[in-house]
């Protein structure tokens, strides 16, 4: 495993056609699927449809994560996949917390709610 | 597997031979460029995911102007999308170029993927010109600023990986495919792709979801 990387002036990982093609084709249909459920109005619930989208959203950035940015769990001795975790944790934090928070912020203090609940 | 390491050095040891090690993990890399880029990428990651949320929590701000539903043309955004899809395609064509040590379709591909990053600006300028024309600017609603804020740091991002790239086939037509200008085409590529990546969670999050109701 080592040796293939040697080759090629330090510790580039070593990239395929095949895997290129795999990614490229995989996100081609992932990207197709979403516009197409929203463009031609498939789906009647929006929010089942927000849902779906986002799920096509997820598959296709680890999909791009694997076949083109070559992520796995012993590249750089496992420090890349580390840090992406630790990311990930971050940006999950940060979208989930925003978004709760100031989805209740919103909730209760807005004036109209108020006079409507008190 | 300690076990034998041990044997091994007391047997040097007894031998009067000096101390060997053998590394039983992956050699460390030479130079941390590529972890460290990496780790930059990371951090990029995290401005992203400010804006992100940023544009969650104020996406539906209209302040009584335009929504999503009226402003967003998803054709124009598909199209856009399938230029940032197949610039990524064409930057792998030119990775495996070099891995093939080919300087001449390394460099091809690199312009053409530049050309395609250039494509993908180009509409994006158009659409934001058409949107301030129609008075949907940034100062518009916290919707449309929040708006501008992710997709045009977004595009700046594709700028600068253009100016990149552009600086790296000088680079390659000057030196050709020397170490230095494989780990460089190797960060670039890592950007590019991770732009790609980006672009998934904007042409989701702010485009298909923006138009639904």
């Amino acid at each position: 495993m080592s040796g293939s990387n040697d080759h090629h002036g330090g510790d580039m990982p070593h990239s395929t056609f095949k895997g290129y093609m795999t990614g490229f084709v995989l996100s081609v249909i992932l990207t197709a699927i979403p516009f197409w459920l929203v463009m031609g109005d498939v789906i009647k619930d929006t929010g089942m449809t927000a849902l779906v989208i986002l799920g096509f959203a997820a598959v296709q950035i680890v999909v791009h994560m694997i076949y083109f940015l070559h992520m796995n769990f012993h590249s750089e001795g496992g420090w890349n996949m580390l840090a992406l975790i630790f990311t990930a944790v971050i940006v999950f934090i940060a979208l989930a917390g925003s978004l709760w928070v100031m989805y209740h912020l919103n909730v209760n203090m807005m004036p109209g709610l108020m006079k409507e609940y008190g | 597997m300690s076990e034998t390491t041990h044997d091994t050095l007391a047997g040097n040891a007894e031998r009067g031979e000096p101390l060997q090690f053998h590394e039983t993990t992956e050699h460390h890399p030479e130079t941390g460029t590529l972890l460290g880029f990496w780790i930059y990428l990371m951090s990029d990651c995290l401005i992203f995911a400010s804006l992100f949320a940023t544009y969650g929590v104020l996406g539906r701000s209209y302040a009584d102007g335009p929504t999503g539903m009226e402003l967003f043309d998803l054709p124009l955004v598909a199209m856009n999308t399938s230029l940032l899809l197949l610039s990524s395609i064409t930057y792998g064509f030119a990775m495996l170029k070099m891995q093939a040590n080919q300087l001449r379709g390394t460099m091809v591909w690199l312009a053409i993927t530049g050309l395609l990053g250039a494509g993908f600006l180009g509409l994006e300028l158009y659409e934001f010109n058409h949107l301030i024309h129609e008075g949907a600017g940034p100062w518009r609603s916290g919707f449309l600023s929040a708006f501008f804020g992710l997709v045009g740091t977004h595009g700046l991002h594709v700028l600068f990986g253009i100016v990149w790239l552009v600086t790296l086939l000088f680079q390659l037509k000057k030196h050709g495919l020397i170490p230095e200008n494989q780990r460089r085409l190797f960060c670039l590529s890592m950007f590019w792709h991770f732009l790609d990546v980006v672009w998934i969670g904007v042409f989701t999050f702010v485009y298909l979801m923006g138009v639904l109701p």
